[in-house]
């Protein structure tokens, strides 16, 4: 490597990046960075542009300037399915699953570019993550709890096999014990190898599991650091975690 | 406790509704006096939404009874339980968008009450006093699809205010707001309560139980598990293993 830097290329690379939709800008040169098996929590207040950089990240929302990179490649403003097939794979916002298709067929589709032969080997790993969709696989997504459904919609994201999975409000609407179970398992999909980035309004949860985090003010970085150390930033404390 | 005292506001008696073999709600039975705020918590697929279901009259029961003010409400139609004064809000608001907020708050006024019909100018005047009790006088004539998140969780709410009801059902208002948007949600429910309008609510958050209900109701698998002063409800055993878990119940009782 030509860089002095001891620390590893990082697997996603964001500098400066600017993105926004009609009625105006929402990021304004966003700098970022995700190294492989990272954990990383993205937290700010509702509109200040969470969602929109996930989007940008998988292709959805197109950036104005500045660049997204991804294990070195310049990938910026690069079209949704190539994304995933460079290994970005996003749970977006309210889970979105086909609701009246099978829960097997909507794990299925999140392997839809892929054509090797193991994906049914994969459908098994997913199910050693959540085994309570074990038997659960012939059931319309639509009919399961909102717990379930949040498990689909994470396993059919690593059916894509991902360097790097994006799940945007986890929580959301979950029963407290429901988000702690999953919490563990996204921490152990994180230890077996894949990246994360976590948006989720449950600061406090958020920050207790990952490495590292991200605050978003306005659609600017207002802070980053290790996790520990933004959680006990005075100015998140009293902005995000309400103490 | 005297027999000859008022009836509950409202009172359900062994409510149950059943989708196919599978009863969603389970023999429910509580009570809720008026001018009390009231939280509904319990797993994902305990029956929360259906039991609002069940009392707003989107589904019709199949067993039990449910009566406003000593009176049976249930088989009525939802338009004729929120004209008799139960307003609600949805999980997923759906706002008409390319109206204003003012706009979408002055449907909810025309709707109304059956006593209290008004013309459309009294109808937006009502909107604009609802619309500054929720917090969002500022942002009347802005169209919905230019408003934040928390705030068409607040129009949402307007929205069922503005039918001057008695009793607002709302549910899940404060999901996906971080816990200072949940304070600030918490202020609009207490005006909205001190106006005399008895609150019953779902929430998963338990920022918002503590914060702001008088009773904890917890539902698990269709049926009452347990109810009580959310404190007393929080610490029950039954409800951390059902419903908060271990790891909350401790930061729970930390905070």
């Amino acid at each position: 490597m030509p860089n002095a830097s001891s620390l590893p290329e990082p697997l996603l690379k964001v500098r400066g990046l600017t993105a926004g939709y009609d009625a105006g800008p929402v990021l304004f040169g966003i700098d970022l960075e995700v190294a492989p098996a990272e954990l990383i929590a993205l937290v700010g207040a509702n509109g200040a542009g969470k969602s929109t950089l996930l989007g940008v990240l998988s292709g959805l929302v197109r950036a104005t300037s500045g660049t997204v990179s991804l294990g070195g490649r310049d990938v910026t403003n690069a079209r949704p399915e190539v994304h995933v097939r460079n290994g970005v794979a996003h749970v977006p916002q309210g889970r979105r699953l086909f609701g009246t298709m099978s829960v097997e067929r909507n794990l299925i589709l999140g392997a839809y570019l892929r054509h090797d032969r193991e994906v049914r080997d994969d459908l098994t790993r997913v199910l050693g993550y959540f085994p309570a969709l074990k038997d659960k696989l012939s059931r319309d997504a639509g009919t399961l709890s909102g717990g379930e459904q949040q498990m689909v919609a994470i396993g059919r994201g690593m059916m894509a096999r991902p360097k790097l999975l994006m799940v945007d409000e986890l929580s959301l609407g979950l029963a407290p014990n429901v988000v702690e179970r999953l919490i563990d398992v996204v921490q152990q999909i994180n230890r077996d190898g894949t990246a994360l980035l976590l948006v989720e309004q449950d600061v406090l949860v958020a920050l207790d599991a990952a490495d590292r985090a991200y605050v978003l003010e306005n659609g600017r970085v207002a802070l980053s650091g290790p996790a520990a150390e933004v959680r006990d930033d005075p100015g998140v404390r009293k902005a995000y975690l309400g103490l | 406790m005297s027999a000859a005292a008022t009836p509950a506001q409202l009172e359900l008696r062994g409510v149950t509704k059943r989708f196919g073999g599978v009863a969603a709600v389970d023999g429910v039975t509580f009570e809720i006096a008026k001018g009390d705020i009231v939280g509904i918590i319990g797993p994902n697929g305990a029956g929360k939404t259906t039991l609002l279901n069940c009392i707003s009259g989107v589904f019709h029961l199949d067993g039990g009874d449910i009566k406003l003010n000593g009176s049976s409400i249930a088989g009525m139609a939802p338009h004729r339980v929120a004209r008799l004064g139960i307003g609600r809000t949805f999980q997923i608001v759906k706002p008409f968008g390319s109206m204003t907020a003012r706009e979408n708050v002055g449907i909810g006024a025309l709707f109304g009450s059956a006593q209290a019909r008004r013309g459309v100018k009294q109808a937006f005047a009502l909107a604009d006093e609802v619309l500054a009790l929720v917090g969002l006088k500022a942002k009347a004539d802005q169209p919905v699809s230019a408003l934040t998140i928390p705030d068409r969780k607040r129009l949402e709410v307007a929205r069922a205010v503005a039918t001057r009801p008695q009793l607002l059902l709302l549910d899940e208002v404060m999901a996906g707001l971080n816990n200072v948007e949940i304070d600030e949600a918490l202020e609009m429910v207490r005006s909205v309560h001190a106006t005399g309008v008895t609150v019953l609510l779902i929430e998963h958050v338990m920022r918002v139980i503590v914060g702001v209900c008088r009773r904890a109701i917890v539902l698990d698998s269709g049926q009452v598990l347990a109810q009580g002063e959310p404190e007393v409800v929080l610490r029950d055993e039954r409800v951390i293993q059902a419903y908060l878990g271990e790891r909350y119940a401790k930061r729970l009782k930390s905070s």
